[in-house]
């Protein structure tokens, strides 16, 4: 009842703008809207921070000490757990549980992916995060001197005096000291340059993993994103991205793929990161045809589909292609990489790499459209797969008859990776360890590597490995254009527009009836043909007429 | 001479010099009377509704896909505009068509095979036409059976559902929506299709007058040579109800 009356309240503006004109832009309400001011504390002042710190978790003994409770809900969020329960599928995630299509997985890994955990020191996976709340990591969240950093292979462990000349952070730069009481004294709501380091970098590298989360990001132009323009609105990630007791709203694993509530009631709390949430879901002005008509689109097309029109946007590439089976190729004996990408600045990226194999990568990438309703099921360690078919490391669930579905973007990630050839499930990589004998980054010896993470994580292995074709979708909703960079009609709505592919509905432009269109183009041709006869015939016997 | 033998002399003639007199009397000859026979709303109705349906044709092929001459933002904004303005004109057009009578001109007449046979062949061969336009009988039994068609078969089917269509919104989540949008947009298309014939006989058949461009003419002006009976000449001289030419 309530969509038919919004309908019919449109229609009525619709009519109602017919005599009267296009309606008036919304004025800017002129605030900040960074999302990062507003505190009431200078915590350079507080006498627990007026010292020097030896190492990160005394840092956060001294920021527990009033922030008593910040501990504890860190250490219940997905940040501190890795771990995401999915009560619709059933399914344990997180990046604990996951294998994906890029590095694979994180168990048998630790130190090197864990450089990213919001904590110190998790050495383990399957021991789980570290018990002890002052091994929560408060400043990767919470500096504002954009200097602090993680170590890049020390399981969490920021750089301090004195730190190893070959040290690199957690996005490839040298890793330099840090002053721990400078940085505790700065503390303040995060920034983007706080998120950015590690979700920028997912994957190993800038852009690598999801496509529209770059280093770009960091400082965008309006082009690249609208909401996060370093000129405009600059908005920090938790702007959107909003929390309670460090919970944050926007999981990947159970995407909110559509928000009927909107923007709720004035006041009500939103635990929501839906474009919605701030937009409603009629945010097209009303005083136009195609306004109402962009509005009616909001419950079967997410916003992001038209607005985001490609991803890896403003000159850093994505990874598109990941393909393991090749890797491990030496020349006389030593790996060796090549870089056969270019990318707009410049830079080359690699395209092989003796510990990885082959790399495609992509900018201003066009997404892959697929109907989602928020459900996404991993193929995950314990599933048989079929090796002669592609095998989907997630499925996304979505039907154009599921009113909770609309058509999202993705990005597909193309994969080519290890499995079980005997039992048929996906293995785990055992990758980093500089001093075992068993990691494929140094030994390049994939029985061995598969063999050692297996029984790290505790999975039956056959010893038999082979190779399948994966793909994997991440769903876009970063990069948000300008609206006047949003796709225009003609992208979807044409023959062989961008959802030539999508079947199951029928959308006006792309389909028609064939033998209808036939019959239709035929009988008009026919009766031209009649007519154009019909009137010879009167022409040729004008003056021979009879009496 | 008889109105039917005026038109036989007409065609036999290469220049018949009635016509080229130009005078009042000259253009009616005999019992004919020079009357507007199509009112002022009814001509704004006709050409109003003939923009409308060639706009909205045009912008149809557009959102069909046939061509993209233009974008299909505007396609849809003009397609949506031109409907809705058609069918305002539409039920305008019923109120006058009742309301003045008017809607008698479209009921069935008798002898329709005898206009078919005549647009078939005696047209091409000179044979008078079989049917006298007269104030109360403005439209031959062709005429009428067309417009009646249109009117109440390929129209209704076209702005219902075009309606249907447009309020795609109000219905979309309703069981079997993904089944019926289908059907509507085959309706829709099929309809159109229709009336795009309807429309290209229509305009030929407006090159058969006495004159090529007679009937468009008539259309534009309102005034033809129609044959009056006593009663309506003395009826319309006392009342001055018609228009009427001398």
């Amino acid at each position: 009842m309530r969509k038919s009356a919004t309908a019919l309240c449109q229609l009525a503006a619709l009519l109602f703008a017919l005599t009267t004109g296009s309606i008036a832009a919304l004025a800017a309400d002129g605030q900040d809207h960074d999302g990062k001011s507003g505190g009431t504390a200078d915590h350079a002042k507080f006498e627990e921070l007026n010292k020097t710190f030896a190492s990160g978790p005394d840092v956060t003994r001294a920021c527990l000490s009033c922030h008593n409770k910040a501990g504890d809900q860190v250490m219940h969020s997905i940040h501190w757990k890795w771990e995401f329960q999915n009560e619709k599928t059933g399914q344990t995630l997180g990046k604990s549980h996951v294998i994906n299509a890029f590095c694979g997985n994180v168990a048998a890994n630790e130190p090197r992916c864990t450089s990213c955990h919001v904590g110190y020191g998790w050495t383990d996976m399957a021991a789980g995060p570290p018990k002890d709340e002052t091994k929560v990591d408060c400043l990767v969240c919470h500096d504002r001197t954009g200097t602090y950093t993680k170590i890049a292979t020390a399981a969490g462990m920021p750089p301090l005096d004195p730190v190893s000349p070959k040290a690199q952070t957690i996005t490839g730069a040298p890793a330099k000291a840090l002053d721990l009481g400078k940085i505790a004294r700065s503390v303040g709501l995060p920034g983007r340059e706080n998120c950015g380091q590690c979700h920028f970098y997912g994957g190993g590298g800038d852009n690598v993993k999801h496509g529209d989360l770059s280093s770009v990001l960091f400082e965008p132009t309006k082009a690249v994103d609208v909401h996060m323009d370093k000129d405009g609105l600059n908005f920090a990630c938790s702007k959107c991205h909003v929390s309670t007791e460090h919970q944050w709203a926007g999981s990947r694993y159970d995407v909110k793929a559509i928000d009927t509530v909107g923007t709720g009631k004035p006041g009500a709390r939103r635990d929501v990161a839906t474009c919605e949430s701030c937009h409603g879901s009629s945010p097209h002005p009303i005083g136009t045809v195609a306004g109402i008509k962009l509005n009616n689109h909001t419950g079967r097309v997410a916003c992001q589909t038209c607005h985001i029109p490609s991803f890896a946007r403003g000159g850093v590439a994505t990874k598109t292609k990941w393909d393991w089976s090749t890797a491990g190729k030496l020349k006389e004996g030593a790996p060796y990489h090549e870089e056969d990408f270019t990318q707009s600045d410049g830079s080359h990226l690699h395209t092989y790499l003796s510990t990885k194999g082959g790399f495609e990568w992509g900018e201003n990438v066009t997404p892959y459209y697929a109907w989602f309703d928020g459900q996404v099921r991993y193929t995950l360690s314990d599933a048989t797969i079929d090796p002669t078919k592609t095998v989907e490391i997630n499925r996304i669930k979505g039907s154009p008859d599921d009113p909770n579905s609309r058509i999202w973007p993705f990005k597909r990630m193309e994969g080519r990776q290890a499995y079980d050839a005997k039992l048929n499930h996906l293995v785990y990589n055992h990758v980093f360890g500089p001093d075992t004998d068993s990691a494929f980054w140094t030994n390049f010896d994939w029985d061995k590597a598969i063999k050692a993470a297996m029984e790290h994580v505790g999975v039956d292995y056959s010893g038999e490995y082979g190779f399948v074709d994966t793909l994997m979708y991440w769903p876009i909703t970063h990069m948000v254009a300008p609206k006047d960079d949003a796709l225009a009609c003609a992208e979807c709505h044409a023959r062989d527009g961008r959802l030539a592919s999508l079947a199951g509905f029928y959308m006006p432009g792309r389909d028609h009836f064939s033998w209808l269109d036939i019959i239709g183009y035929l009988a008009i041709a026919g009766a031209l043909g009649g007519v154009i006869l019909h009137s010879l015939a009167r022409v040729m016997m004008r003056g021979r007429t009879k009496h | 001479m008889t109105d039917k033998n005026h038109y036989h002399d007409i065609r036999a003639q290469e220049k018949p010099p009635v016509i080229k007199k130009k005078t009042r009397q000259g253009l009616c000859p005999g019992q004919n009377h020079y009357v507007m026979i199509y009112t002022r709303y009814e001509r704004f109705w006709h050409w109003s509704q003939a923009a409308l349906i060639f706009a909205l044709f045009f912008t149809g092929l557009n959102i069909h896909g046939t061509f993209s001459l233009i974008s299909f933002k505007l396609a849809v904004t003009i397609h949506t505009f031109a409907a809705i303005a058609l069918i305002v004109l539409w039920i305008f057009t019923t109120f006058w068509n009742f309301t003045t009578g008017q809607w008698r001109q479209y009921l069935f007449k008798e002898g329709i095979f005898k206009i078919i046979r005549f647009y078939a062949y005696g047209i091409i061969v000179g044979e008078p036409h079989p049917y006298k336009k007269g104030l109360q009988r403005k439209q031959n039994a062709l005429q009428s059976l067309a417009y009646m068609t249109f009117m109440l078969i390929v129209g209704p089917a076209l702005w219902s559902t075009g309606i249907i269509y447009l309020l795609y919104d109000l219905w979309r989540d309703m069981p079997y929506a993904g089944v019926l949008l289908p059907i509507i947009a085959f309706l829709h298309t099929a309809a159109a299709f229709m009336i795009a014939i309807f429309v290209i006989v229509h305009v030929y058949m407006t090159t058969t007058g006495k004159s090529v461009f007679h009937y468009v003419k008539t259309m534009i002006t309102g005034y033809d040579c129609v044959e009056l009976t006593e009663a309506e000449e003395a009826y319309i001289r006392e009342t001055q109800s018609v228009s009427m030419i001398e």
